[in-house]
């Protein structure tokens, strides 16, 4: 019953010259969608790979969960120096992110050139 | 629903994951019809997803034999939601999820249902069930002043 986690990889440049790879999800977050998040990142080769960016803007749901895929994401990237941010949220999910203090761990920007601008 | 007393709503789920967005709908319905913000909608929407996915998984144990029963009640100022599952009950309080344990593998990364309950509604109450059945949560929210 659970909607089907779509996700695919993009790869761009930031305006100050750096390799971002995007992630970007569609549909809900929920335990059913490890292999569209965790899975996903991991097919990523770590060393080429420095700066990810989580695009959440076609995501409408999001469970504890999916937080929690989230939080295995973020603890997979510290331990392979990579730096996670993420945009697209809505103000709920941004206030239900900070709540749960994953925003000390990845940057939430409002939108893709606002974070690209950052990076 | 401006000369509303007391209305009730219930739904009744199969324990199964997914279901609890048909719970997470309705409520949001009826506190759309009550004149709730669309902020303290979005609230109650992740409040009652995680109170039924608590039910579902830990009370009825994804046991689809059973079902979990959600009964909204809208009040003049306040609607309260109850979650229903045949299970024993949450005997552990919510605590606050501690970012850097579970960033240093000290602490399941999982287990944030019980917190975000209680963060995002004005009540949160788990009572077990007398005979070690029908245990509920219990939420509250209540109407502002302004949008009241």
């Amino acid at each position: 019953m659970q909607s089907e986690t779509k996700s695919h990889v993009d790869q761009l440049t930031s305006p100050a010259g750096h390799p971002v790879t995007v992630l970007r999800f569609e549909g809900d977050i929920a335990s059913t969608s490890k292999d569209a998040v965790l899975g996903t990142y991991q097919a990523l080769p770590k060393a080429t790979n420095k700066l990810i960016l989580l695009d959440f803007t076609k995501v409408d749901y999001i469970n504890s969960s999916g937080i929690a895929l989230v939080i295995q994401l973020l603890i997979e990237a510290s331990n392979s120096g990579q730096k996670v941010y993420a945009y697209g949220l809505s103000a709920h999910f941004v206030k239900v992110f900070t709540m749960v203090g994953i925003t000390k761990y990845a940057g939430l920007f409002p939108s893709q050139a606002e974070a690209l601008a950052a990076l | 629903m401006s000369n509303l007393k007391t209305t009730n709503v219930e739904v009744r789920l199969p324990s199964r994951m997914g279901f609890e967005k048909v719970a997470m709908s309705t409520a949001a319905s009826v506190a759309k019809l009550m004149g709730f913000r669309e902020d303290r909608i979005e609230d109650l929407k992740t409040a009652v997803a995680e109170a039924c996915i608590n039910a579902i998984e830990h009370g009825n144990r994804l046991n689809e034999k059973l079902s979990v029963g959600v009964v909204m009640s809208a009040g003049e100022d306040s609607l309260e939601v109850k979650v229903i599952d045949d299970g024993k009950g949450m005997r552990s309080h919510p605590s606050k999820p501690d970012i850097d344990r579970k960033m240093h593998g000290e602490e399941d990364p999982r287990g944030m249902g019980m917190f975000l309950i209680q963060a995002l509604v004005d009540e949160a109450e788990w009572v077990a069930g007398a005979n070690g059945k029908s245990s509920y949560v219990r939420l509250v929210i209540r109407l502002d002043k302004e949008q009241a």
